[in-house]
């Protein structure tokens, strides 16, 4: 269940004269897209000046691509119990600024969401105060503790879209055995952070790098040997199940290889790990600093390769904010975690322009897949479906400023990067919620 | 007295962080500046007050004895005011983190920051934050330069020239700074270098870093001009890294018999704390090849050079 949109526009208007990306519903070219009551009345090469008749507000976009509203399925807030590091509503300014229209939360807050209450708390806060939808994932131990199952079925019956334990890799195999076989059940999806954790012990990726900086590192296998068990129990149980972000080239084997076997697996990557690689980490950028750690360049090119062909579904953000508190220390002591959700798009974009992305295939990773995944209604350009969509300039410079950035936190490892493409207005159920000032 | 502009400047930058960051003739520069102080210091009446009136604060996050005072005696012999600070028992333990502490010093206005952390590139990240000269005295795993200049300047005073010489590193690689800092030092000098320790004490790539690997000490130190030992950490040799002190020693152990794979005349070196018994017997360790005490003394020569040269790169009225 998503935060209602409350907020949406009743007016009737269009926008004409986009060039229109939503493969999920074949759409690759030039038209326009009518609204109604935060829903999408007609979309497609049909939608003109002169079909919409006369009295529709209507808005020229000039050639500029108009691609549904994404969906995040990894955003980190501080909101309940970190307010210094973000809030709902501060993610939802920086997620609408990013052409992000969905936001789906993770649960590692203070009190964790493991609860209905809470679940029912982040959706009325997010009806509230957040620009953009917001839907939970929630728990799937209590406390993220790793020992006792969560209220799957509670949770889901209150608004939660998924189980996570977020940061944290369920590490008991016999009680993620347990929570896959009773999530199955209910019809709950298991997202799970592929580590073990007994060979996780570093702070950066094991390489040469990491050898020369003096840090202790994660071997990409710790990451390989989890997705494998996982796999097994996969197998075993025949529940649906999401690897939240993989970081290295032999994950994507592993993930082939459960796909071939035709297993409910499905498995996403960040943005980080698709733009950046373990040398950006330069003299100790604790910004790089995340978990999975960054990787070798052939494992991050292995990863794009990845998302082109599908084996990657979905592209993430993985934004986590941090204050300068936990992130101005000495690497091996300061905190993982970069933020992402406004640079998301345009950082993809980047893969379109000099790396042979296909475009629609980054906008199905980050809309109508998640959204298929997750069982949403959002995430697609048709007629009933809510008017959530982003309109883009491909082309249009930017730098990343952190001064301007929309997020509490300003841990961006794209700061002062120049990048190339980003979203110049973004709709909400009909309703604009951001647009971009030149 | 002799003023900063009468003295060639030697180091490039304001700071000495890491061997990785000097050139070799910066490098040769510095170890002749040491050994005219080791000349010096065998004189009765040893000072030389070129840091008069300079302050140097010795922060040290991480308990050491040697370089600790090393850097002191270096300080006071050239007259700069030096402090000690033992972070482990101050502000650290109250929750002040390194940068906090570090900026509170440095509005005091010291001229030298002598660092030492447990964490790799914490001395980096205070050196950016900070408007005096740092001097990296150990950072976790990553760098302790002025240990690898003056196991280079005891090299070379024994045998001349460091170019052509085989030297053989022998432990904890893994986790040891010395053995980071003296690969990097050694290469530059035109040494050639061999790392010699049980694969779970190598690190990942280190095949890379420019050295010859070995995992047994009879084909490490065949030949070998030079055998450097390192400390292995008590708490590391427990089955952890390796089974045990017992079986660590058979195998790792430098003793007689394993010495004389290497060459007749090879000199044996160690940073210091020795684990006699366990990484080096005590008959080598105080035998005749043995230039572990001569290591100390120059540790106060490279580190006396070490001030004076950074001192050179301050100009008139914009330090002090």
């Amino acid at each position: 269940m998503m935060s209602p949109a409350t907020k949406q526009s009743t007016q009737r208007k269009a926008y004409l004269n986009a060039s229109i990306v939503a493969p999920a519903q074949g759409l690759n070219g030039r038209g326009g897209i009518l609204v109604e009551d935060g829903w999408i009345l007609a979309v497609g090469p049909k939608v003109t000046k002169e079909s919409i008749g006369a009295g529709t507000m209507s808005f020229d976009c000039a050639g500029a691509t108009l691609i549904p509203g994404l969906i995040d399925m990894r955003v980190f807030t501080g909101e309940p119990g970190t307010e210094y590091r973000e809030t709902l509503a501060t993610a939802s300014e920086a997620a609408a600024a990013g052409g992000v229209t969905t936001m789906i939360v993770m649960p590692n807050t203070q009190p964790v969401i493991d609860d209905a209450a809470i679940v029912d708390f982040i959706l009325r806060r997010a009806r509230d105060t957040a620009l953009v939808r917001v839907a939970p994932m929630a728990a799937i131990t209590k406390g993220l503790a790793g020992e006792l199952m969560s209220e799957i079925g509670g949770l889901k019956e209150a608004g939660a879209v998924a189980v996570t334990d977020g940061t944290h890799c369920v590490a008991n195999a016999n009680l993620f055995r347990r929570a896959l076989t009773y999530a199955k059940d209910f019809d709950m999806l298991l997202v799970q952070h592929v580590e073990e954790s007994s060979l996780s012990t570093g702070v950066m990726n094991a390489s040469e790098t990491a050898s020369r900086l003096g840090l202790a590192g994660n071997p990409a296998m710790s990451e390989v040997i989890m997705l494998e068990r996982d796999i097994r129990l996969v197998e075993m149980t025949g529940a649906h199940y999401h690897a939240a972000q993989i970081s290295c080239a032999t994950s994507l084997e592993v993930i082939r290889g459960a796909k071939a076997k035709g297993l409910p697996v499905t498995c996403g990557v960040s943005i980080h790990h698709l733009t950046l690689n373990e040398n950006d980490i330069g003299a100790y950028r604790t910004f790089f600093k995340l978990s999975p750690p960054l990787r070798s360049e052939d494992d991050r090119r292995a990863l794009v390769a990845g998302v082109a062909d599908g084996t990657i579904d979905v592209i993430v953000s993985s934004h986590d904010p941090q204050s300068a508190d936990t992130k101005r220390l000495p690497f091996a002591e300061a905190a993982f975690g970069a933020i992402g959700l406004e640079t998301m798009l345009s950082a993809s974009l980047g893969l379109y322009h000099n790396e042979n992305m296909v475009l629609g295939r980054l906008v199905e990773a980050m809309s109508s897949k998640p959204a298929e995944i997750l069982g949403l209604e959002t995430g697609r350009l048709a007629p009933g479906a809510p008017a959530d969509f982003a309109v883009v300039d491909l082309n249009l410079n930017w730098t990343v400023d952190e001064t301007k950035l929309h997020s509490r936190s300003k841990n961006s490892p794209l700061e002062d990067r120049t990048l190339e493409g980003r979203v110049i207005e973004t709709v909400v159920a009909g309703r604009t919620v951001y647009a971009y000032a030149r | 007295m002799i003023s900063p502009s009468e003295r060639p400047k030697l180091l490039k930058g304001q700071h000495l962080l890491a061997v990785d960051d000097i050139s070799p003739l910066e490098i040769k520069a510095l170890l002749d500046l040491a050994q005219s102080y080791v000349s010096e210091d065998n004189k009765p009446r040893r000072r030389n007050p070129i840091l008069h009136g300079q302050t140097q604060v010795n922060l040290f996050f991480e308990a050491s004895t040697r370089t600790q005072s090393s850097f002191e005696i270096a300080g006071k012999r050239l007259g700069a005011d030096v402090m000690n600070m033992a972070m482990s028992s101050s502000a650290i333990s109250k929750g002040e983190t390194v940068l906090d502490t570090a900026m509170t010093i440095n509005a005091m206005r010291p001229n030298f920051l002598v660092v030492r952390h447990q964490s790799s590139g914490a001395v980096e990240l205070l050196a950016q934050k900070v408007s005096c000269s740092v001097i990296n005295a150990g950072d976790g795993q990553h760098e302790h330069p002025t240990q690898a200049l003056l196991d280079a300047l005891t090299i070379r005073r024994r045998k001349g020239v460091i170019e052509g010489l085989t030297v053989a590193i022998c432990g904890d690689i893994l986790h040891s700074r010395v053995a980071r800092s003296n690969i990097h030092m050694l290469n530059k000098l035109g040494a050639r270098v061999r790392v010699v320790a049980p694969s779970t004490l190598l690190p990942t790539g280190i095949a890379n870093f420019g050295v010859d690997v070995h995992r047994n000490m009879r084909d490490g130190l065949e030949g070998a001009d030079v055998v450097m030992m390192l400390r292995l950490q008590l708490e590391r040799m427990s089955g952890a890294f390796v089974p045990s002190q017992r079986e660590y020693y058979r195998f790792y152990g430098l003793n007689e018999e394993k010495l004389r794979y290497a060459k007749p005349d090879a000199l044996v070196m160690h940073p210091g704390p020795m684990n006699r018994g366990i990484e080096i017997d005590s008959n080598v360790a105080d035998g005749a090849q043995s230039v572990i005490r001569e290591q100390v003394e120059m540790g106060v020569a490279v580190r006396m050079a070490v001030l004076d040269a950074l001192s050179r790169n301050w100009q008139a009225g914009a330090k002090s």
